[in-house]
């Protein structure tokens, strides 16, 4: 009983320690940041990151985004047309879209698309001393390596989220119109209607956190992994595993702040 | 001051200078959880010395190179170069000590996504103030010391493992550093390449009167290029000497090492294990 209790107060501290670490380690890359935005040499680096992180998730974040608008405008077809609503199935998909699925299945994409690249490339780094020998040559790899690639990520998640919404927006379109005949013009008309700047706000801002967290995880599993491919490996599922959490966390928290927001200044606003 | 003082005072500080060391470790201290890998190290490296540091694996040989370096923090005692204490330092202030610094890495360590001749131009647009050609050029010329010049534009994965830790060891002279680390710069090659690493090590000391620190457990490169030896065993130096007297040490560990003889009481363990 008594080595149970301890191994929790252990494994506690243990996980007090490392969130610690966490923090710190953050700390250190914001006091970066300012020198990571303002020097050219800093921004070059930039460039590949936007690449690999930007460019390289369209293909992922477009198929994601279209088969999300596919399936809403099939799941919800049948019980609209049931109340006769149909002409208001685009409230229905984009709103869901816009606000949460985009968002949040875009983010989802991105911590496993590019939170774990970036965890088993900076891993491996750690793991063949490339890390160590950065600071040997006198080069911070926090500003180095982790400042670019946070920034990537924090800059190019509400990018790539937008297009994740006007692909599922599109692929919304295509099954009511196109399959389901809900004619187009007062599909588009309630559209308009009902979403507002509030609605892309709110994407956007969950978007910036997602893309800040899947950036700040990714870096920080790679720089703390564990000798060997067995390190790199565990390191990269447990910074996956964290950042589709911790999305979902923020997720619930950012909606539920913006939600109390909106309705403190603006009331309820009914949809349908 | 008569000119004969003033002559001998003058002697006496080059003197001073010359046996000074430029590196020192005072009562250093490192644990790893449980385990104890520096148990309170003094040594001092001498300017332009090659001191090869030996012993088995395992033993926190890497440990105290790190330490020198700044890598890692000692847990207690004190780490001095040019006579200023550094292991307090933080690592903006590190910045500056390490441009005196090379190291070359186990593994070297290079950088996966650039070519040989970036690697190596790194620390060079780094810490000085150069056009990119230029800075390609210099290092082009380091590269040229190691004999790689042809593979300049190849990347780490297009070469063999020699041709790494040469690229390595030029990237570590990169800045004409005034001391160099090797973290066993043989290991892994074949005896014919390692002997070729030994003779950069050599050409290398020649050319720039470094100060190197190498970190071994190949004998014969220890004794090729060493002008000291150290052997840790267990967190201490039990060992100090030319590699003369390394090699007829009277210590039986240091013998046993040096000659690679295994642990009689290991052998019979196994011999028994075999047996059952």
């Amino acid at each position: 009983m008594i080595e149970q209790v301890a191994a929790l107060g252990r494994r506690t501290t243990e996980r007090v320690e490392a969130f610690g670490d966490f923090v710190c380690f953050n700390l250190r890359m914001l006091s970066w940041l300012p020198a990571g935005l303002a020097r050219w040499r800093n921004l070059r680096l930039l460039m590949p990151q936007f690449f690999e992180i930007g460019a390289r998730s369209v293909p992922v974040i477009a198929i994601t985004g279209t088969f999300v608008g596919l399936v809403l405008a099939v799941q919800a077809m049948d019980q609209l047309a049931n109340v006769g609503l149909q002409d208001r199935m685009g409230v229905l998909v984009n709103l869901s879209v816009i606000r949460e699925l985009g968002p949040v299945l875009a983010g989802v994409m991105l911590a496993g698309r590019v939170g774990g690249g970036l965890t088993a490339e900076l891993g491996t780094m750690n793991v063949t001393e490339q890390i160590d020998a950065l600071r040997a040559m006198g080069a911070d790899p926090i500003r180095y390596l982790v400042v670019p690639r946070f920034l990537a990520c924090l800059l190019l998640t509400p990018l790539l989220t937008f297009y994740c919404d006007l692909m599922g927006m599109l692929g919304g379109w295509a099954v009511s119109v196109l399959v389901f005949n809900v004619p187009s013009e007062p599909y588009r008309y309630y559209s308009a209607q009902s979403i507002e700047m509030w609605d892309v706000f709110s994407g956007f801002v969950k978007s910036v956190a997602f893309g800040g967290a899947i950036g700040a995880i990714a870096c920080y599993k790679g720089f703390t992994c564990r000798f060997g491919a067995e390190g790199v490996a565990r390191a990269s599922t447990e910074g996956f595993v964290a950042g589709f959490i911790v999305i979902l966390i923020l997720d619930f928290f950012i909606g539920l702040a913006l939600k109390t927001f909106y309705e403190a200044f603006y009331g309820f606003r009914p949809l349908l | 001051m008569t000119p004969k003082a003033a002559n001998e005072t003058q002697v006496r500080a080059c003197d001073d200078a010359v046996t000074s060391p430029i590196i020192e470790l005072r009562h250093v201290s490192k644990r790893f959880g449980p385990l104890v890998v520096l148990d309170d190290v003094s040594i001092g490296f001498l300017p332009g010395q090659t001191t090869v540091v030996i012993g088995e694996s395992g033993t926190g040989k890497s440990v105290l190179l790190k330490h020198i370096i700044g890598l890692l923090r000692p847990d207690s005692g004190e780490v001095w170069f040019r006579g200023r204490r550094v292991d307090q330092l933080n690592s903006k202030q590190w910045v500056a000590i390490r441009r005196h610094f090379g190291v070359l890495f186990q593994g070297a360590a290079l950088f996966d996504s650039m070519t040989a001749v970036q690697n190596v131009a790194f620390p060079i647009e780094e810490h000085l103030s150069l056009p990119r050609e230029q800075a390609r050029q210099l290092a082009l010329e380091k590269l040229r010391i190691v004999g790689l010049e042809a593979h300049a534009d190849k990347k780490p994965a297009q070469l063999s493992g020699g041709q790494r830790k040469r690229v390595g060891l030029a990237r570590a002279i990169a800045l004409e550093p005034e001391v160099i680390l090797y973290d066993e710069p043989t290991t892994g090659l074949d005896p014919v390449r390692a002997d070729m690493i030994n003779e950069l090590i050599l050409l290398l000391q020649r050319r720039f009167r470094v100060t190197s620190i190498v970190v071994t457990h190949d004998m014969a490169s220890a004794y090729k290029i060493a002008d000291r030896i150290v052997m840790l065993s267990g967190g201490r130096f039990i060992a100090d000497g030319t590699p003369d007297e390394i090699r007829n040490s009277p210590d039986e560990r240091v013998r046993r090492f040096v000659e690679g003889r295994a642990d009689e009481e290991d052998l019979a363990s196994l011999h028994t294990e075999m047996q059952q």
